[in-house]
C-alpha cells in the first residue's frame, strides 16, 4: 500500500524535522521534555481519578476555587471531592508551566526576549490592573506580579542555547496553545455544565500527551540516529502505516472510553466476559434496563443507564477485541518479518504487552464495579498505549522513509533501501519528510 | 339529629310557636350550614390514601464512604448506608413518589417553600415533592462545606452549582417545568443525593417510613394515580398506575413494588 500521494496532499508527516533543519542536540532540553511528558501522564491520571470518583464539579467556580485565586486556596479546605478536583487544576497549572518553559526553551536564546519584553510586562500590567480595581483582587495581583518578576529574572539567566529547528519550535508553540486550550476547556466544562466538553477535554488530553512525547522523541539524541538508520534497521512502509492505523484505532477507543466516563452512568454492562446466563449481547428493552438499574447499588448513585449507554459500552468492548486481535496479528507478523534482534520488534512486543495489560484492566474495571483506583489505572494505561503507539508510528514511518543512511553504511545499501521502501531514495524521502 | 320531633312541637301554643319559630330559624341555619358544608366537601373532595409495599429480596445497601469530617457529624459507631430500598418490617416501602396523572388546571404554587436539608453529610429528605414555581430551599445544617448541584434533565430547568458554607445561608431554587426525580447532588461528598419531583399540580405525596401516603383534598372525579420508586422505575420513571374514583370520602390506592417481575 502506498500512501505517499496522500502525504503529498495533506503533508501529514511534514512535522518531522528534516536534515536541513538539524540542530544541535540538547540533552537538558530533551530530558525536560521527558519530564513534561511524565507530568502530563500524571495529570491524565488525576483527571481519571476525578471522573472515577465523580467529583468533577466539586469546585463550582473557575478559574477561581471557592472564590480564592486557586494558588491561595487554603490547604485545610482540600477535603472530599475538592481534594481531587483542586489537585487536578493545580497539577494542570504545573503542566502548563512546564509546557511554557519547554516552548520557550525550544526558541533558545530568543526566549529571553519573549520573557523580558512580552510575558513579564503582560503579567505586570495585568497584576496592576487587578490591584487597582474598585474591589482590588489582591490574590490575583500578587500572583500575576510574582509571575512578572520571575519572568523578568528568568530572562537574565535563560540559557543562551541554539534555537531548535523551525518545526520543533512550531511543535512547542502548538503544545503551548494546546495546554492553554485544555485549561480553558476544563474550565468551560465546569461553568457551562457540558459533558460533551468533558469528552473533548479528555480526548484532547491524549493528543496533547502524544505531542509532548513527540517533542521528547524528536529532541533526543536517539532520533538523530533514527533519521539516518543503519541498513539493517530499515523496514517496509506497510509497517509504518499499519502502526499508524492501529494508533488511530487506539485513539478512537480512548474517545469511546471518555464518552462512557463522562456520561456519569457507571457501568452500563456489569458483567464480563459474558453478559448473563451465557448471553453475549445485553438486552436493551425497557424491562431489562429497568432490571439492570434496580440491581445497581452503589454509593455514587450513577445516572440510570439507558440503551445508548449500553451501546457505547458494547462498542468499547468490540473495539477492544478488534484492537487486540489486529495488534496481535500486526505485532506477530511484523516481528517475524523484521531481522532477528531488530529493536523495533522488541518495542512492538512491549507495546502489545501493554495492550494485554490494558485489556486485563478493562475486565478488572467491570469485575470491580468500576472501582476508582482500577478505573483510573485503566485510563493511565490507555494513555500509555496511545503515546507509545504514537511514538512507534513516528519511528516506524521514519525507518521506512529514511532521510539518509548512516555514513558508515556502504553505498550499495542504497540499492537495498530502494527495494525496501519502493521508490524511497534519499532525495525522494527528503521531499516526503 | 331530632329535627322532625322538634318541629312537631310548633302547633301546641303561641309561646311555644314563637319559640318554635326561633328554633326553626336556628335549625334552618344549621341545615343550610350542613348543606353548604356538604357541598364544599363534595367540591373539595377527599384525601387519597394508601400504602406501598415491597415484594422481593431487598437488595443489600452499600456503606457510605464518609470522610473524617463527615464522620464527626454522626453519632459514634453509626453506619450510614445508601437509601435505595427503605423497607420496614411490614414491607412498607418508603421514599416512593405517589401522584395523580394528567391533572388539568392552573395551580398557584404554594407560598411555603419545599425544604431540603443537609444533615450528617446526607440530604434530608431523600425524595421530595414541589410544585412548578414553588421555592425549593436547601439548608446546610452541617458544620461542613457542601456544594449544591441540581442536574435537571428537562429543557428549561437550569443546571446550577453553588457552594454552601458550613451552616451557611440557605440557597433557593425554582423550576419552571415539571420534572420527575430532579437530582440534587453534592460533588464534594459524592454519596450525597436527593431527588425532587417538580409537579404542575399539588396532588402528590411521598411515602413515609411505613410505606403509607396521603394526598390531601383531591377534587371528586376519576383519576389515574401513579407510584414511582426511583430505583425500581428508572430510567424512564414510569411507575405503577391505578384508576381511582375520588368521592366525598376520598379514595384508597395501594401498590406493590415487585422487583421479582421483569
Amino acid at each position: 500500500m502506498n500512501f505517499s500521494w496522500a502525504f503529498r496532499v495533506i503533508g501529514a508527516p511534514s512535522f518531522l524535522p528534516t536534515v536541513s533543519e538539524k540542530s544541535a542536540y540538547n540533552s537538558k532540553l530533551h530530558w525536560f521534555a521527558v519530564l513534561t511528558a511524565v507530568a502530563t501522564l500524571g495529570l491524565i491520571g488525576i483527571g481519571g481519578i476525578v471522573t472515577s470518583e465523580g467529583v468533577g464539579m466539586a469546585v463550582p467556580d473557575w478559574p477561581n476555587t471557592y472564590g480564592y485565586n486557586m494558588f491561595f486556596f487554603p490547604f485545610s479546605q482540600w477535603v472530599g471531592g475538592i481534594l481531587w478536583e483542586h489537585s487536578h487544576r493545580l497539577f494542570a497549572s504545573g503542566v502548563g508551566l512546564l509546557t511554557m518553559i519547554l516552548a520557550i526553551w525550544l526558541h533558545g536564546r530568543g526566549g529571553r526576549k519573549f520573557l523580558r519584553f512580552f510575558l513579564s510586562p503582560l503579567c505586570g500590567v495585568a497584576g496592576l490592573v487587578a490591584f487597582s480595581l474598585e474591589e482590588p483582587r489582591l490574590q490575583d495581583a500578587a500572583f500575576l506580579l510574582s509571575v512578572s518578576g520571575v519572568s523578568l529574572i528568568a530572562s537574565f539567566v535563560w540559557p543562551r542555547c541554539q534555537a531548535a529547528s523551525p518545526r520543533m519550535r512550531a511543535l512547542g508553540v502548538l503544545a503551548l496553545v494546546g495546554v492553554i486550550a485544555q485549561g480553558i476547556l476544563g474550565g468551560l466544562r465546569v461553568t457551562l455544565f457540558a459533558d460533551q466538553i468533558g469528552i473533548f477535554h479528555a480526548s484532547l488530553a491524549q493528543l496533547f500527551l502524544i505531542l509532548i512525547c513527540s517533542i521528547a522523541l524528536l529532541s533526543s539524541k536517539w532520533w538523530a540516529r533514527i533519521r539516518a538508520p543503519r541498513r539493517e534497521e530499515l523496514i517496509g512502509r506497510r509497517i509504518g502505516y499499519g502502526m499508524l492505523f492501529l494508533t488511530v484505532l487506539v485513539f478512537c477507543q480512548l474517545v469511546l472510553g471518555a464518552s462512557m466516563r463522562h456520561q456519569h452512568a457507571g457501568l452500563a454492562v456489569s458483567r464480563f466476559p459474558l453478559i448473563a446466563y451465557g448471553e453475549v449481547w445485553p438486552a436493551t428493552d425497557e424491562a431489562s434496563l429497568a432490571e439492570a438499574n434496580r440491581e445497581r447499588i452503589d454509593h455514587r448513585d450513577f445516572n440510570p443507564i439507558t440503551k445508548n449507554h449500553v451501546l457505547i459500552h458494547m462498542g468499547h468492548r468490540i473495539m477492544a477485541l478488534t484492537l487486540f486481535t489486529l495488534a496481535a496479528l500486526f505485532v506477530g507478523i511484523t516481528v517475524r518479518k523484521l531481522p532477528r534482534g531488530h529493536w523495533l520488534g522488541s518495542a512492538l512486543i512491549v507495546w502489545f504487552s501493554i495492550i494485554c495489560l490494558q485489556a486485563l484492566l478493562g475486565a478488572a474495571t467491570v469485575w470491580s464495579n468500576k472501582a476508582a483506583d482500577i478505573a483510573t489505572l485503566h485510563v493511565v494505561f490507555g494513555a500509555v498505549t496511545l503515546a507509545l503507539g504514537g511514538l512507534l508510528s513516528i519511528i516506524a514511518l521514519r525507518l521506512s522513509h529514511p532521510v539518509s543512511l548512516r555514513a558508515s553504511v556502504p553505498s550499495e545499501a542504497l540499492g537495498d533501501l530502494a527495494s525496501v521502501s519502493n521508490r524511497t531514495t534519499p532525495g525522494m524521502a527528503h521531499s516526503l519528510f | 339529629m331530632p329535627l322532625n320531633g322538634e318541629l312537631g312541637m310548633i302547633s301546641s301554643d303561641n309561646r311555644k310557636l314563637m319559640k318554635g319559630k326561633m328554633m326553626i330559624k336556628d335549625y334552618s341555619r344549621v341545615l343550610t350550614g350542613l348543606l353548604l358544608g356538604g357541598l364544599s366537601v363534595s367540591l373539595l373532595g377527599g384525601d387519597v390514601t394508601g400504602k406501598v409495599t415491597f415484594k422481593g429480596t431487598q437488595p443489600k445497601e452499600k456503606r457510605l464512604p464518609l470522610d473524617a469530617l463527615c464522620s464527626k457529624t454522626r453519632k459514634p459507631g453509626e453506619i450510614a448506608t445508601t437509601r435505595f430500598y427503605v423497607v420496614d418490617e411490614n414491607g412498607g416501602l418508603a421514599e416512593v413518589f405517589v401522584s395523580l396523572k394528567s391533572v388539568k388546571g392552573d395551580f398557584t404554587p404554594p407560598a411555603t417553600a419545599a425544604v431540603l436539608d443537609q444533615v450528617g453529610c446526607e440530604y434530608t429528605p431523600y425524595v421530595l415533592g414541589a410544585q412548578v414555581g414553588q421555592k425549593i430551599i436547601v439548608k446546610n445544617s452541617d458544620p461542613v462545606l457542601h456544594n449544591v448541584h441540581p442536574t435537571p434533565r428537562v429543557k428549561g430547568n437550569p443546571e446550577s452549582n453553588r457552594a454552601q458554607l458550613p451552616k451557611g445561608k440557605d440557597l433557593d431554587f425554582v423550576y419552571k417545568n415539571a420534572e420527575k426525580f430532579l437530582r440534587f447532588k453534592c460533588d464534594v461528598h459524592p454519596w450525597m443525593f436527593a431527588y425532587v419531583n417538580v409537579m404542575d399540580h399539588p396532588y402528590f405525596a411521598v411515602t413515609g417510613t411505613d410505606g403509607s401516603y396521603t394526598i390531601k383534598n383531591v377534587p371528586p372525579g376519576e383519576y389515574e394515580i401513579e407510584a414511582i420508586h426511583r430505583k425500581s422505575h428508572a430510567p424512564k420513571y414510569v411507575g405503577l398506575t391505578q384508576k381511582i374514583t375520588v368521592g366525598a370520602d376520598g379514595a384508597t390506592a395501594d401498590f406493590v413494588v415487585d422487583i421479582t417481575k421483569k
